[in-house]
């Protein structure tokens, strides 16, 4: 024992053998990945002068030569985003109700969950992929993959929200004799609105982005556009249509955070 | 409390006049507006497909089953590849998105005029970006395989993390960053034992939660050829395998079941 004791900070896992094998375990577990994952180094370094042409084509970016391609795409992804998103809100109100556990009967508050769980699982893109296959393609069947993403994610969303809500505001107005629906018009839903409205904003963001690679699949959108740039390596219009994309999401995202103020 | 003069009864009313009349003209633009993306929507569709759906659905539910099950033997290494794809993909993006995230909060920053805005962009330009957009580009550039695929969900990742992150930054305890000030640390000092001890484990879930968003991300990257089982499930739907099909539908689903139930463990142990 040395005279000083110099003061150690404690370490973020407390127990030793945890902390080990956890360290030895995941150094294994990365020496193996990066051991299995074969990449073609030469592949990858012929792709460098055309990163660089890539880059460069941003500088400037090129609106013009396919602008009436580019507007009509992004304008399909706004009206697609648009209807998925409203008929997406308004078939997860009834399914968040239903599986909201203070609200509705044990059998009930099951099978609604397990329709959330279920249209939660897969993502929009292998939901359009079979979408594409069944309604033909185009927008529709992009619109029918993003409505039941939104529900799985709205309608778990609002769940919660009921069951965290304030029982006693709800027992105040249930004892002035209320039917049902006035319940909950007058107790529930101005408990659960502010936050939902700035949930749907975000929805409705979360929805653009998707819908912008949902052509990529055939389901309308301005994937399609951006997919065909790509293909045809024609990089400077790609550029333009993801600065699009970009400023398109950052707008959506400062007017959301906007409307989400004013509403609380 | 806005009341109303009815019939000289007072009758309570939830708004008054000119609140009500507002939120009315709200819903009404709503409404407009819907109409008028539905009418394009009716005008982009040719319903004679809508109105075969059900049939064309039962029809390929009954092609699908039973579940091609000897196909599993292919299906090992694309799964791996997956695991591989999200975990490489989620540790890149961890280690961009740290110094990012100082970079970017209001009271780590060097520099609000210079340096905040930038990190703010890389931040709004790799979240605007989906994983499967960066992963179109990178294939395009770097060729198909798994590596183009870490890099989408890395570069796709930086931005979700480094916004998780540097939000926690900014709401530190600043008391103990004083505390630690106090004692004359320097700056790496104050940095190192004042601000890291209290957002590390917001660090650590932050990363569990974009792991176990990644697999799901990872499982679709093979749709444009940047590795993962997304290829065998657009190969096996391109030659209409339904069998096989089903069988890789399922192997999804248990994976993302099992990472986010590794992911709810491990968060819930940190916190």
């Amino acid at each position: 024992m040395s005279a000083i004791r110099i003061w150690k900070r404690p370490p973020f896992i407390k127990r030793a053998w945890l902390r080990w094998s956890l360290t030895i375990g995941g150094s294994l577990f990365l020496l193996v990945a990066i051991g299995t994952m074969d990449v073609n180094w030469q592949r990858v370094a012929a792709g460098v002068p055309r990163a660089e042409r890539f880059i460069s084509s941003f500088f400037p970016p090129d609106f013009a030569s396919k602008s009436s391609d580019i507007w009509e795409g992004i304008f399909e992804s706004l009206w697609m985003t648009v209807v998925s998103t409203v008929i997406g809100i308004l078939l997860s109100i009834p399914i968040g109700l239903g599986a909201a556990r203070n609200l509705a009967p044990r059998p009930i508050y099951l099978f609604f969950r397990g329709v959330l769980a279920v249209s939660r699982t897969f993502p929009e893109i292998i939901i359009a992929l079979f979408a594409v296959k069944l309604f033909g393609f185009g927008p529709f069947a992009g619109i029918i993959a993003l409505s039941i993403g939104s529900i799985g994610f709205y309608g778990k969303l609002l769940a919660e929200d009921i069951e965290d809500m304030d029982p006693v505001q709800a027992e105040a107005v249930k004892s002035t004799g209320s039917s049902w629906l006035q319940w909950l018009n007058y107790s529930v839903q101005p408990q659960v609105t502010p936050r939902m409205i700035g949930l749907a904003m975000y929805r409705f963001d979360i929805n653009f982005r998707e819908s912008a690679v949902l052509g990529i699949v055939g389901a309308g959108g301005i994937g399609a556009t951006l997919l065909t740039t790509f293909d045809r390596y024609e990089f400077s219009s790609s550029a333009s249509i993801l600065l699009i994309i970009i400023g398109i999401v950052m707008a959506v995202e400062y007017s959301s955070g906007y409307i989400r103020k004013w509403v609380q | 409390m806005p009341n109303e003069q009815q019939a000289k009864i007072k009758i309570w009313q939830r708004r008054d006049r000119g609140h009500q009349l507002t939120i009315w003209a709200c819903q009404f633009i709503g409404v407009a507006i819907f109409v008028y993306c539905w009418q394009l929507v009716s005008d982009n569709t040719i319903w004679m497909f809508v109105t075969d759906a059900p049939h064309q659905a039962n029809d390929m539910f009954e092609r699908m089953l039973p579940p091609k099950w000897e196909y599993m033997d292919v299906l090992w290494r694309p799964i791996w590849d997956t695991v591989i794809i999200a975990t490489l993909g989620t540790l890149m993006a961890v280690v961009f998105a740290f110094p990012i995230a100082f970079l970017a909060a209001r009271n780590t920053t060097p520099s609000t005029a210079f340096v905040r805005p930038f990190a703010l962009f890389i931040i709004v330009s790799s979240r605007s970006i989906n994983s499967l957009l960066w992963a179109l580009m990178l294939v395009t550039i770097l060729g198909p395989g798994v590596f183009a695929g870490v890099l989408a969900i890395g570069f796709r990742s930086i931005g979700f993390c480094a916004k998780l992150l540097y939000e926690a930054i900014e709401e530190i305890d600043e008391t103990q960053v004083e505390a630690v000030t106090a004692t004359g640390a320097k700056g790496s000092q104050v940095l190192n034992y004042g601000i890291v001890p209290q957002i590390l484990p917001a660090f650590a879930g932050i990363s569990v939660f974009r792991w176990d968003i990644n697999i799901r991300e990872s499982a679709i990257l093979g749709l444009v050829g940047a590795g993962g089982i997304g290829l065998q499930l657009s190969s096996s739907i391109d030659t209409v395998s339904w069998t096989q099909v089903s069988l890789i539908l399922l192997v999804i689903l248990v994976t993302v079941i099992l990472s986010e139930w590794v992911s709810a463990k491990i968060r819930h142990s940190i916190i």
